[in-house]
């Protein structure tokens, strides 16, 4: 119930939520936290996934592509592989939609941008998911 | 046509002085910019490899010049930084490491801790053939 409503008649549908506990996660538009969570989110996913990731990278070095894929296509390195991509382009879509709201004035060029960053952030994710399932098919 | 009224406006970086944290949260987002445009070899690295040997020898070539090294030098560095630069703003967002000794503190050790993990990777790198 808000401040103005509480000068009316009692409502039928009173809410026993205080306002706080209304907006804590959510916000008024009931979303306006969640890039700052999903940012968090992917962060401490990364942070997580950044051992066995750079263990992978370093199995990979001074190999041929043979050995590579070998490695690459292998069900538990495909899978760190993919956790890290889905994780790695989220937060960089955000980040990176974070500076150009910061920095590009001009709001039709900020659409353009942040429609560009959509589809770069799009685009490396799913090129990079298609090479795993490719090299784990071992097609 | 009404004139532009000169509004006073907000002071920018120019005007303070400059501060350890302040460059650091500058650095933050620039090693995440550079990352994100470096994803870009991590694309060119998986599709290759999963394109057939002349597209994987290719990278290589790359990877094994002296750009190249210097490149992936450069993305080494920027993840670790950008890495233990995260981790240090969730301690902040835990609601630790707000008194003036701790934030330093904080930030000294990951711009030290950055470049020590950095050099350290290349040494393990080097060291187990893969800088061959």
């Amino acid at each position: 119930m808000s401040y103005t409503e509480s000068h009316g008649a009692p409502r039928a549908s009173t809410s026993m939520r205080t306002p706080l506990g209304r907006v804590r996660n959510l916000g008024a538009a009931h979303s306006g936290t969640s890039d700052f969570w999903r940012q968090r989110l992917t962060g401490v996913a990364m942070t997580l996934l950044m051992i066995p990731g750079i263990v992978v990278v370093m199995m990979v070095l001074g190999r041929n592509q043979a050995g590579a894929a070998q490695v690459l296509g292998s069900p538990w390195v495909a899978l760190i592989l993919l956790l890290f991509i889905v994780a790695s382009t989220w937060h960089m879509k955000i980040g990176m939609q974070v500076v150009l709201e910061d920095y590009v004035h001009n709001e039709k060029l900020k659409l353009a941008a942040i429609m560009a960053n959509n589809f770069f952030s799009f685009a490396v994710a799913l090129a990079s998911i298609y090479a795993i399932f490719k090299l784990s098919s071992g097609v | 046509m009404t004139a532009r009224i000169e509004r006073p406006l907000s002071p920018h970086i120019q005007t303070y002085r400059w501060t350890l944290t302040m460059i650091m949260s500058i650095v933050h987002r620039a090693t995440g910019i550079v990352l994100y445009v470096g994803t870009l070899l991590l694309v060119w690295w998986l599709v290759a490899a999963a394109s057939g040997p002349t597209a994987y020898a290719n990278v290589q070539a790359f990877t094994s010049s002296f750009i190249g090294r210097v490149i992936v030098f450069g993305y080494t560095w920027a993840l670790m930084h950008h890495l233990l630069s995260g981790v240090r703003h969730f301690v902040w967002d835990l609601g630790y490491g707000f008194k003036a000794n701790e934030r330093e503190t904080l930030t000294w050790g990951a711009l030290i801790g950055g470049i020590s993990l950095t050099v350290l990777l290349w040494i393990i790198a080097y060291a187990i053939g893969g800088g061959r």
